[in-house]
């Protein structure tokens, strides 16, 4: 149900902003996920912050949800949009859930439904503004796909948006291999969490890993993750170089 | 000078939404500028929605008028039709609605803050874009930016009616010490199950802050009750 305030005067020429509606620029965002495949199935991490421009404003923030039985979806970017995405979604599975024939939808299912709403809604230049990842299992078989504000959609091994692709995939290049155990999982996903929490500036030290399995979804309660300063380096950064900045 | 008295009315503002131990507190300033110029001295920015739900408002002060006319509206068809009053939930999600499908044209941040007989009293955050964001307690408007150390300090849970009060009327007041588009009086609002209240505290009754004076009628006064050399450095 949507409602937008009828305006009337007349010249839609004079009114371009309201008979083009487009998201120019996103006001409440989230940074990145990061996601991988392991043995049980997909592990998901992100940080419970909403940044308002460069203000941290919001710190409780769950950018990971679960859809239906079988799949997680984690957003990045514009947070009510992703609240938008979320109510599109409760309706999907609401309709899925009412043919009532014990089917129920996988996350190769609802990542295709994602990609076609967010590539029909930049076709129209009104895109939603967020990088969705989605993961999930179903009858034993893991996926992890991610979906861009521009229609660009692809699975993988692992994935990662925003800051993540650039920090945190090299490591998930170097250090992921197939069938990782839950723990190593773990240890992975808070390595990656660990430097965009030293190097991305609308990083929050509150997180939550997601896990889905064929058993169901699992979020983890809220926690912080330690940090490293004592470096020789860092507690005189000139010795070195006197004099120096 | 530019005064500019054909800018649009903005409420710089300083809004404040607290939940305590069996309800919410709402706090506002009363600036209304336009441009530079103070239209109103004495705004209410603390708007009823219905019997149990307030909403404070900040930002553009036509935008955030006409989105709580229309909700108000709809919320009063939801009470008729629902048969009982509506829920503090129903008017978040009723402002969201309005804010997310008009977010090219609108610019207003609001807090929406009640209580009803499910959930108790809760917060709702509605900022720029129309996000929901359920809160224990909510910032907004410009003068929240000098805000937000003061409650990373000083926010507790459980706290009761008079100590969220008092954390109300002490941030709005500091905020408009600091914040230009803020200013005027404190006003708050305490939603609860027995009811609704509303406070008022001029600024001659509110705390003095850093290099701030004690307000006085004349300089005359200071003279004449100091002593021979009053001009004395």
């Amino acid at each position: 149900m949507t409602f937008t305030i009828p305006i009337d005067n007349g010249d839609a020429l004079k009114n371009a902003e309201t008979d083009s509606q487009r998201t120019l620029y996103p006001y409440v965002t989230g940074t990145s996920i990061v996601a991988i495949k392991y043995k049980e199935g997909v592990l998901m991490a992100s940080d419970m912050g909403g940044s308002y421009g460069s203000t941290l404003r919001y710190k409780n923030i769950e950018r990971v949800k679960a859809i239906g039985k079988h799949s997680l979806l984690g957003a990045s970017g514009e947070i009510s949009d992703f609240q938008e995405i979320l109510r599109y979604l409760d309706e999907l599975v609401l309709n899925d859930n009412m043919w009532d024939d014990g089917n129920s939808l996988g996350p190769k299912e609802v990542h295709n439904y994602l990609t076609r709403v967010m590539y029909n809604r930049r076709n129209k230049f009104n895109p939603l503004w967020n990088t969705l990842v989605l993961g999930g299992v179903k009858n034993g078989q893991s996926y992890l796909g991610m979906v861009s504000m521009i229609g660009v959609s692809f699975e993988d091994n692992h994935v990662a948006t925003g800051f993540g692709n650039h920090l945190a995939r090299p490591i998930l290049r170097d250090e992921w291999h197939a069938d990782l155990s839950f723990e190593d999982g773990v240890k992975l996903l808070e390595k990656c969490m660990r430097v965009l929490l030293y190097r991305d500036r609308s990083a929050i030290n509150k997180l939550q890993i997601s896990k889905i399995t064929e058993e169901g979804v699992t979020v983890s309660q809220p926690y912080s993750l330690k940090t490293f300063w004592e470096f020789q380096a860092f507690h005189n950064p000139t010795a070195g170089a006197q004099g120096s900045w | 000078m530019d005064l500019n008295l054909d800018a649009p009315h903005s409420m710089g503002t300083t809004i404040i939404g607290v939940t305590y131990n069996g309800g919410v507190v709402l706090g506002a300033d009363s600036r209304t500028s336009t441009g530079m110029y103070v239209a109103n001295r004495a705004s209410d920015k603390i708007t009823q929605l219905t019997d149990n739900v307030y909403v404070c408002r900040s930002g553009s002060a036509a935008d955030s008028q006409v989105v709580s006319d229309y909700v108000r509206y709809f919320l009063h068809q939801h009470t008729i039709q629902l048969g009982q009053p509506a829920t503090v939930k129903v008017s978040a999600n009723l402002i969201r609605m309005l804010a997310y499908n008009n977010k090219n044209m609108l610019q207003t941040g609001l807090i929406v803050g009640g209580w009803d007989k499910y959930e108790g009293g809760k917060i709702y955050g509605v900022p720029l874009g129309g996000t929901v964001v359920e809160q224990p307690f909510a910032i907004g408007g410009s003068g929240s930016s000098y805000l937000y150390g003061f409650f990373d300090q000083a926010w507790k849970e459980n706290m009761t009616k008079e100590e969220a009060e008092q954390l109300v009327v002490k941030a709005v007041s500091l905020a408009i010490a600091r914040d230009g588009a803020s200013g005027g009086v404190v006003r708050t609002v305490i939603i609860n199950s027995e009811g609704v209240t509303r406070n008022f505290y001029p600024g001659d009754k509110l705390q003095l802050w850093h290099e701030e004076l004690e307000p006085q009628n004349s300089l005359l006064d200071i003279l004449n009750a100091a002593g021979p050399e009053p001009m004395a450095i």
